[in-house]
């Protein structure tokens, strides 16, 4: 029984970032615009996170930093592909090459040449250090980034489905020109939705280096940003897709964790191989076909054809 | 059209305004920090280029990230995204390994062998990537990163078995020598070659100090083929006719879906040469336990994109972008400037490629310059001139 309240906690611990990271290319990739740079914003935002609440004390001033430091990266992505019309996978690509070395130098800069930031204050869990301490329910008193994750995600439901501006946001993926004659500013809605998903992509950032470490790394980050992306494709660009395949993914890593504990035949590296391999089958299995938003990646011209 | 007018409308002009505010933009962040950009500058410069040595160690870099780049180049030509590139790399360097640690055959066998075995699993993969795409519709970046992993996780496995592993050490066994692809190998260690290479110092630093070998020259022929066979071939046609237009394509009679498994086997087959060429070519000649990617196949990506996804651009960009990570060590050595700002220098590059025109628009201001010096001389004169072509 507590192997499996252990497993579930590692699963949601595992898919926090990931949802982040995942609502970031949702939003971003329903108004129309690729966002290849979700890695390189959650780097950003691991730093961002671990310095802010280093300096501050208040590691709640460094998640909010990381959603700020995301989203002047992502304003980057916003400008290329937006009002410039560049082609977006060079842009997201751009990005997750300058991040990189952005946040390293940053943190160098910050800490007399360190390559990882001082152990910084973390945010609190959700029933607080000592929840559950003693009962077999230990594992399930999770960080409060995993409760927020959850909550941005029914938001985002929410407003993409319910709201005005929710529907505006589709029809600019959709069909930007046509939103444009009905007066919808296609540039100010691509705009706002980069803007968001870099700073959900810091958020995620800052979930890993101030919730489940407690430092900024060169490692925190590797390749959480992708597997958020392929996220993003597996739920068919829902808020709600996404979430499930983020979960999905943080169970088969929590499965390995806890498999590869026990006396088991098969070696570690192959097991470690099973999130990838099974997010391939479902894909196959369960999924299919996915279709984009019509107009993703592709920049819109006013008055083009 | 003048012909400044011309230079700044071609790709090249364009490729170079990006490196300028490359540059410019990593003086400024360079500035900020405290450090002197021109000093760096020219640290970066010598570290690369500064000693015959360095020299060849920036070719013996840009070998494996020329032929990642013309693997993505080639997919992004046939509309395909190879994000793969990476493990495609990785399954190259792990199978060239397998086949050249089983094997001792002569060099003539051994090494064809060694690089096939290298091809065949980029290949192998691209090719799933693409078959997974082209029957089930699963967007070929979400399986290439998966891939990515289960190869990198594959080369793990392949270290630590028995057959492989090297005793008390964290990588597997070198190939056999027969498949070394190192230039001169033997003979400028042997007395006959000291003796002769003590009179030429330039020479004996090369061939001495770095493993030179002959993979830069194997990577420019690909990059050339490749080259030729998207632009001047039926096949190269049909793969960017579906890249371009998959129904027209489908309309005009090409097999979609069998190109697409193609262009992505091409691609992986690239990208896994260039994991073979690695293992032949570099000491220790085998693959360790990895511990993070390799970036081998992210850099290829930029290595594409800065080339305009040309293959043949791709040669003067791998040795840019391989002289900037080489080089880029010896800013912190001599500096203590971090040397991450590569990264940023890169990356600014990369993005200033993704804008698809301050060169153009230059380009129109010179057009419109001439037009209107051109107006006024026709009115002074009454009669319109002809245009003059410079």
């Amino acid at each position: 029984m507590e192997s499996f309240f252990l497993l579930i906690g590692i699963t949601l611990m595992y898919s926090t970032p990931l949802v982040f990271g995942a609502l970031g290319g949702v939003i971003s990739e329903r108004s129309g615009v690729t966002n290849i740079g979700i890695e390189g914003m959650m780097v950003i935002g691991a730093i961002a996170g671990a310095a802010g609440s280093y300096f501050t004390g208040n590691p709640w001033v460094g998640f909010l930093a990381a959603g700020v430091a995301g989203a002047l990266v992502a304003l980057l992505h916003a400008v290329a592909s937006v009002s410039f019309a560049a082609d977006q996978t060079i842009s997201g690509v751009a990005i997750n090459m300058l991040a990189p070395g952005l946040a390293l130098f940053a943190c160098r800069s910050f800490f007399e040449g360190a390559a990882m930031s001082p152990i910084a204050p973390k945010l609190p869990k959700v029933l607080g250090e000592s929840g559950l301490a003693g009962t077999p329910f230990v594992n399930l008193n999770v960080n409060v980034t995993t409760v927020l994750a959850l909550i941005f995600a029914i938001i985002m439901w929410f407003v993409l489905y319910r709201t005005k501006w929710g529907l505006r946001v589709r029809a600019v993926g959709e069909h930007p020109a046509a939103a444009d004659t009905l007066g919808i500013n296609v540039y100010k809605v691509r705009y706002v939705c980069v803007l968001l998903s870099g700073m959900f992509a810091g958020f995620g950032g800052a979930s890993v280096s101030i919730a489940i470490i407690s430092q900024f790394t060169q490692t925190a980050i590797s390749g959480q940003g992708f597997i958020a992306m392929a996220a993003v494709i597996f739920g068919k660009w829902t808020p709600f897709g996404a979430y499930g395949a983020c979960l999905l993914f943080g169970f088969t890593q929590a499965l390995v964790i806890i498999l590869g504990g026990g006396d088991f035949v098969v070696p570690s590296q192959i097991l470690s191989m099973l999130p990838y391999a099974m997010t391939i089958i479902v894909l196959v299995l369960f999924v299919g076909r996915s279709v984009a938003p019509k107009a993703d990646g592709i920049p819109y011209i006013k008055g083009s054809r | 059209m003048s012909k400044l007018e011309k230079f700044l409308r071609s790709r090249f002009a364009a490729a170079l305004f990006a490196v300028l505010v490359g540059f410019v933009i990593s003086a400024v962040v360079l500035a900020v920090a405290g450090y002197d950009p021109i000093a760096s500058f020219a640290a970066l410069f010598n570290g690369s280029f500064g000693k015959p040595k360095y020299i060849s160690n920036v070719i013996i870099k840009a070998t494996p990230i020329l032929l990642t780049g013309v693997s993505v180049a080639f997919a992004f030509k046939t509309g395909l995204f190879n994000i793969g590139a990476e493990g495609q790399y990785i399954l190259g360097t792990t199978l060239a390994t397998m086949v050249g640690v089983t094997l001792n055959l002569p060099m003539p066998f051994q090494l064809p062998l060694v690089l096939l075995a290298g091809i065949v699993g980029g290949a192998a993969l691209g090719a799933f990537v693409g078959w997974l795409k082209a029957k089930f519709g699963i967007h070929e970046v979400i399986t290439s990163i998966m891939c990515n992993w289960i190869a990198f996780y594959f080369c793990n496995f392949i270290v630590n078995t028995k057959t492989f592993h090297k005793p008390d050490s964290s990588s597997a066994l070198p190939v056999n020598p027969s498949s070394y692809t190192t230039i001169l190998g033997t003979w400028k260690k042997s007395e006959a070659g000291k003796e002769f290479l003590k009179g030429i110092p330039w020479l004996r630093e090369i061939l001495l100090k770095t493993d030179i070998n002959a993979g830069f020259a194997v990577a420019i022929l690909v990059a050339v083929i490749i080259g030729f066979v998207l632009t001047r071939t039926k096949l190269g046609y049909e793969l960017r006719a579906v890249g371009f237009n998959r129904d027209a394509a489908r309309f005009s009679g090409i097999p979609v879906e069998r190109n697409i498994v193609l262009s992505m086997l091409i691609a992986g087959a690239i990208s896994g040469l260039a994991g073979a060429l690695t293992i032949t070519g570099i000491a220790p000649h085998t693959i360790s336990l990895l511990a993070a990617m390799e970036s081998y196949g992210f850099n290829g990506m930029s290595v594409a994109f800065i080339a305009g996804c040309s293959p043949i651009g791709c040669i003067p960009a791998s040795i840019m972008f391989s002289a900037l990570i080489y080089g880029g060590m010896s800013v912190q050595q001599s500096l203590g400037a971090p040397s991450d700002i590569i990264n940023i220098m890169i990356g600014t590059i990369v993005f200033c490629t993704a804008l698809p025109g301050i060169t153009p628009v230059l380009a129109d201001l010179v057009h419109k310059k001439r037009e209107e010096r051109d107006d006024a001389r026709t009115t002074k004169n009454g009669t319109p001139l002809p245009e003059k072509e410079a």
